[in-house]
């Protein structure tokens, strides 16, 4: 263990992320130039020749997830990263990492849509995150960090979990994560990483082998989808995570994910000030999402708000996990406008009069 | 007693799934060979394409990986770059190299990719049950051009080999067929020069076009076909080297000279 102090930097989100892949063992990255996330590519140009790995700009977003597939069928650790547009071209090669079982990662930072949209930090893409984004039924795990530091954190942990089910894993941060500056401490580089009997390096002192989706037996292409299922339940058992804040003795809980949340952190502590009763629970990981985690929740709290930077994607899943259970009451402002935490305390404070202290009375 | 003629060893034992009469059957044959001639096998990986050979693992007995239709270069640039000492090469159809797959095929040879293209050109879409490729010729038909393809309302045929030969980073590229016992031997031949470009750490691509037969979708027997190639394919996409800019060449084309 080194000094935590030595190692605490001032990273934008976007170099933090890179100079994570780096220390998680990522040395090929693949993309092709959107904003707000260049300075992902940019610095791995830089620094991840000097790390002994490959940088390349591709000419399409297509391609660049297609390299990354090629570099993880040879069993290294490999990324891409883009915004809405860009992630929605990589959907193909997502699709087919999936069906072939390859572990890579894949970073959007999230922008305004729908189509072009803008460049400013949204969470239009959740559906196409967790739903699985591209054709067939597959997942993928997706990562929700709050801040900077716990982009770094995601970021080491989705490389670890891509190896671990040989599976795609999104880190779904925003132009608002991407851009932002914070002090992070940076983890040790990875040494260890697992063994990859199934890559494919040249049939040297072993019979020959191959990576497909194409299964046109229809019996083995359903075996094959019920494996990767299996796969999704064992995420769903083992891989969830999410954040409980102040929650305990809350009448009101607040839920939401990724800079959304930062922004109700900063609403709730005002409100606590005024006395208000509310807590915030923020799913970490969206996808396996936390359903039973805040199916527990409306047993203690009756009162839910869900606030995305979206016209109401997440919200689908709360109303899944609650299952008719507590009322729920949506906030949201799609297109790339970040509400500041006093427009959001003003929202809480304003349901939480009219639901309970009014109740109350 | 001396056995001068058998299957080649990396070529499993499987039947074809092949039409009678069709040309890649010729050309996994001739590959494997080269596999076994180079010693090479336990160190090349093979990208198969969306296409009838998508099922190329079936019959190559070397570590293959399929593509999306058309990323085999984008597929095979993650892999040489990943592991430079493999000899990879992709193995592509028209509509793969030339239609859907044209930026990845441009880029990776403007990158000069250590990887060798083979693309067969039959000039249809086999597969999907012949439907007009982007290297269909004018006046053939197609189900998707049932008069025959007219370049006003369809575009002319794309020589995207001869556009690629144009760029720097494609080392050698020459143009081959499989309709006749000689035009077999030059693929071999061919295939061979373009295997040896990564052994000699050649810096850029290597592009083997083969005109190869689909008499089911040319709806021609397969000896109308071989003559086909040679009376009509073969005026349009001419047989020969259409470029060599080999270092360390240590044979020379044999097909012709370079223009």
């Amino acid at each position: 263990m080194t000094s935590p102090k030595k190692d605490k930097v001032l990273l934008s989100g976007n170099h933090a992320v890179a100079e994570a892949a780096i220390r998680a063992g990522c040395r090929f990255y693949f993309g092709y130039p959107i904003t707000p996330q260049n300075e992902i590519a940019e610095y791995l140009s830089e620094h991840l020749p000097e790390a002994g790995g490959v940088f390349i700009q591709a000419e399409s977003e297509i391609s660049s997830i297609n390299m990354v597939l090629g570099a993880a069928v040879t069993g290294a650790r490999a990324m891409t990263s883009s915004s809405g547009p860009g992630i929605s071209l990589k959907q193909e090669g997502i699709s087919f990492l999936a069906g072939q079982e390859l572990p890579a990662v894949i970073v959007n930072v999230m922008r305004g849509g729908p189509g072009l949209g803008n460049i400013a930090g949204c969470q239009g893409d959740y559906f196409q995150a967790v739903r699985g984004g591209g054709h067939g039924d597959y997942k993928t795990i997706v990562l929700a960090p709050g801040s900077v530091q716990e982009l770094v954190d995601l970021t080491m942990l989705a490389f670890e979990l891509a190896d671990k089910y040989r599976n795609p894993v999104m880190i779904l941060a925003d132009g608002l994560i991407g851009q932002m500056r914070e002090p992070v401490i940076l983890p040790e580089p990875v040494r260890h990483f697992p063994d990859k009997e199934w890559a494919l390096r040249g049939a040297k002192g072993r019979p020959s082998r191959f990576s497909r989706s194409l299964i046109l037996n229809v019996r083995r292409m359903e075996e094959h989808n019920w494996k990767l299922q299996r796969k999704f339940r064992e995420m769903d058992a083992n891989e969830i995570r999410f954040e409980r804040y102040l929650l305990d003795d809350a009448k009101l809980a607040v839920i939401a994910f990724g800079s959304a949340a930062r922004v109700a952190k900063g609403a709730i502590k005002r409100l606590r000030k005024e006395g208000l009763k509310v807590g915030l629970f923020r799913p970490i990981t969206v996808w396996p999402f936390p359903h039973k985690k805040i199916r527990e929740l409306a047993g203690e709290i009756n009162e839910f708000l869900v606030y995305e930077l979206n016209a109401g994607q997440m919200l689908e899943d709360v109303k899944l996990a609650l299952a008719g259970q507590g009322e729920i009451f949506f906030y949201g402002r799609p297109g790339g406008v970040i509400p500041t935490p006093m427009d959001v305390a003003k929202i809480i404070g304003s349901r939480y009069y009219q639901r309970i202290k009014r109740k109350a009375k | 007693m001396k056995k001068i003629y058998g299957r080649p060893k990396y070529l499993k034992a499987r039947k074809f799934h092949y039409c009678p009469g069709c040309g890649h059957s010729l050309v996994h044959k001739l590959l494997m060979e080269l596999m076994d001639e180079l010693n090479i096998a336990d160190r090349t990986i093979g990208v198969a394409p969306a296409g009838c050979a998508v099922l190329a693992y079936d019959y190559m007995d070397i570590d293959i990986v399929e593509a999306a239709h058309g990323r085999g270069p984008a597929v095979a640039t993650g892999i040489k770059r990943s592991v430079p000492e493999l000899v990879v090469f992709t193995y592509q159809g028209d509509g793969d190299l030339a239609a859907i797959g044209t930026a990845e095929s441009i880029h990776a040879a403007s990158r000069g990719e250590q990887i060798m293209t083979i693309f067969i050109n039959n000039g249809i879409y086999g597969m999907t049950g012949g439907q007009m490729a982007p290297t269909t010729l004018e006046g053939m038909k197609a189900t998707t051009a049932p008069k025959g393809r007219e370049t006003r309302r369809d575009g002319h045929p794309l020589d995207l080999s001869s556009l690629l030969a144009q760029i720097p980073g494609v080392v050698y590229a020459e143009r081959v067929s499989v309709n006749s016992p000689r035009g077999i031997r030059q693929t071999k031949k061919a295939l061979e020069a373009g295997l040896r470009c990564q052994l000699d750490n050649e810096p850029g691509l290597a592009l083997i076009e083969v005109l190869s037969m689909c008499p089911i979708n040319w709806k021609l027997s397969p000896v109308d076909s071989c003559k086909w190639i040679d009376e009509v394919m073969s005026k349009k996409f001419p047989i020969k080297v259409l470029a060599d800019r080999r270092i360390k060449t240590t044979r020379k084309a044999v097909s012709g000279s370079v223009d």
